[in-house]
């Protein structure tokens, strides 16, 4: 299978700490590739590598065989941050047009991907106004607005109720059913089994590559979230047994 | 650059101004409020309100629209939609002019109100022309604008940002001839005047109210306006970074 992303050996260094240590993996085109782990353990850090934001101090990161951040690249992309970054005294429609008309998008378009997101009824509503779940959504319709072929949304589900977030998952597997690579930041186990393949970062390190019915197998467990702390605890393990 | 993303994220801005009624309404009252108060303060020497009200009709936009676009491009930061901005085929330099533009525009809004509420209920009397003033006017705004997104970038939040403006626009008030004229001072205090983009402001605002007709040390001066605001916004996007830590 093609790789939409490769990062190679990839170190972010913040202050002092090391946020990535090394990291190298691979990320297939037209797939949904889930990025769990606990909160702080690099998640965002590598989507910003990703989407070229963060200052890196060693290390490859290539996206469609370009490095991150080319200019070529940011008509292809589509980025949703964990804080939703749409503007709070502007409607939910005029946010949509605003950064659909920054890749000649026009109006027809962006109004349809807030309806996608299940905010047509509060298109003309301020974001100031909306509820937490609601402006994550409005900020997710920003990033679907372009259609790019990259999508890399950092918690897109947070705050969602669950018959929200199903529908959100349907719309994820329908885009890479079509051809859009998504990286999707996660953790809540629950959605992992909605990836096509999982990475789990555990403090800057990559744990487990794997699709989720093998990494349920490597660990013995059917439960992802079982599964996950068996990995950390057999990673730490080998590296005590290394010292 | 490109004049078409300027151009729509000018809107954009000017978008979000108008949901904020109550920002609008202090942009257009506070000078004229301040310049009220001034008049009455020399209701028994107009020549003296002639003097300073006409130079205050350039300071109070200045410094308005520097606070204004400092805390406008702070808050682009801090909410996260300058990072997602920079995702995307948008160039930086548009995002800064488009700032500029917005506001100069809001400016020039300002600056006429101002200018026409000083003539002629607050009986101003200049030897040159009212248009020229008006236009010096929305000039020293839009330097304000300018001055105030460059030194934004500066700020990591909005303790810092509005401290820039005792820190980078009293000085300039201090020195800009309106206490003293610029050739009674110190020659060192002359040099730092010298080099502060407001004491062109003031001299061409003084040029127009102590001439009949446009000077050329007026033109000169406004052309030293234009060219510290074309500055200032290319230094302030030469500052934004893609990549950050």
């Amino acid at each position: 299978m093609e790789h939409a992303v490769e990062v190679r050996n990839l170190v972010v260094r913040r202050g002092t700490n090391d946020v990535l240590r090394g990291l190298s993996c691979t990320i297939a085109k037209g797939a949904v590739t889930g990025l769990l782990g606990p909160s702080g353990s690099g998640k965002t850090t590598l989507m910003r590598c990703i989407v070229g934001v963060q200052k890196i101090r060693s290390g490859t990161v290539e996206v469609f065989g370009e490095p991150a951040g080319s200019r070529n690249l940011r008509r292809r992309m589509g980025y949703m941050t964990q804080a939703p970054s749409v503007y709070a005294d502007l409607t939910v429609r005029e946010n949509a047009r605003y950064f659909a008309s920054l890749y000649g998008i026009g109006a027809a378009k962006a109004d349809a991907a807030v309806s996608d997101v299940g905010l047509a009824t509060a298109a003309g509503q301020l974001v100031s106004t909306l509820s937490g779940g609601q402006r994550a959504r409005a900020s997710l319709a920003c990033a679907l607005v372009s259609q790019p072929e990259l999508l890399v949304l950092d918690e897109p589900t947070v705050g969602q109720d669950p018959v929200l977030r199903n529908e959100l998952w349907d719309r994820f597997r329908a885009l890479a059913a079509a051809g859009t690579t998504l990286i999707v930041s996660s953790h809540v186990m629950d959605e992992a089994s909605r990836c096509d393949r999982l990475l789990l970062i555990r403090a800057g390190d990559l744990i487990a590559d794997d699709s989720p019915a093998a990494v349920r197998q490597a660990a013995g467990t059917d439960d992802l979230d079982e599964a996950f702390l068996r990995l950390v605890l057999a990673r730490d393990e080998e590296k005590a047994g290394a010292h | 650059m490109s004049p078409r993303l300027t151009l729509l994220t000018a809107a954009r801005i000017l978008r979000q101004l108008r949901h904020d009624k109550r920002t609008i309404a202090m942009i257009i009252v506070i000078p004229t409020v301040l310049l009220t108060l001034l008049r009455y303060l020399f209701e028994d020497q107009p020549l003296i309100f002639d003097r300073i009200g006409l130079v205050m009709l350039g300071v109070f936009p200045l410094v308005i629209m520097f606070l204004l676009t400092s805390v406008a491009m702070l808050r682009e930061r801090t909410s996260g939609t300058l990072e997602r901005l920079l995702t995307t085929p948008i160039g930086k330099a548009d995002i800064l002019f488009g700032y500029g533009l917005a506001f100069a525009v809001a400016a020039a809004v300002q600056g006429v109100i101002a200018s026409v509420l000083a003539y002629w209920l607050l009986g101003l009397d200049t030897l040159g022309a009212q248009w020229l003033v008006i236009v010096i006017a929305i000039a020293n705004a839009v330097l304000g604008v300018a001055l105030g997104l460059f030194f934004s970038a500066f700020a990591n939040s909005e303790f810092q940002a509005v401290q820039f403006m005792p820190a980078v626009i009293l000085p300039q008030v201090l020195l800009c001839g309106l206490f003293t004229p610029r050739a009674a001072m110190a020659t060192w205090l002359q040099a730092i005047s010298d080099v502060f983009p407001m004491s062109y402001a003031v001299e061409a605002l003084q040029e127009v109210g102590a001439n009949v007709d446009p000077t050329g040390r007026m033109w000169r001066d406004v052309a030293i306006i234009l060219g510290c605001v074309i500055v200032a916004l290319a230094a302030g996007a030469a500052t934004l970074r893609r990549r950050t830590a």
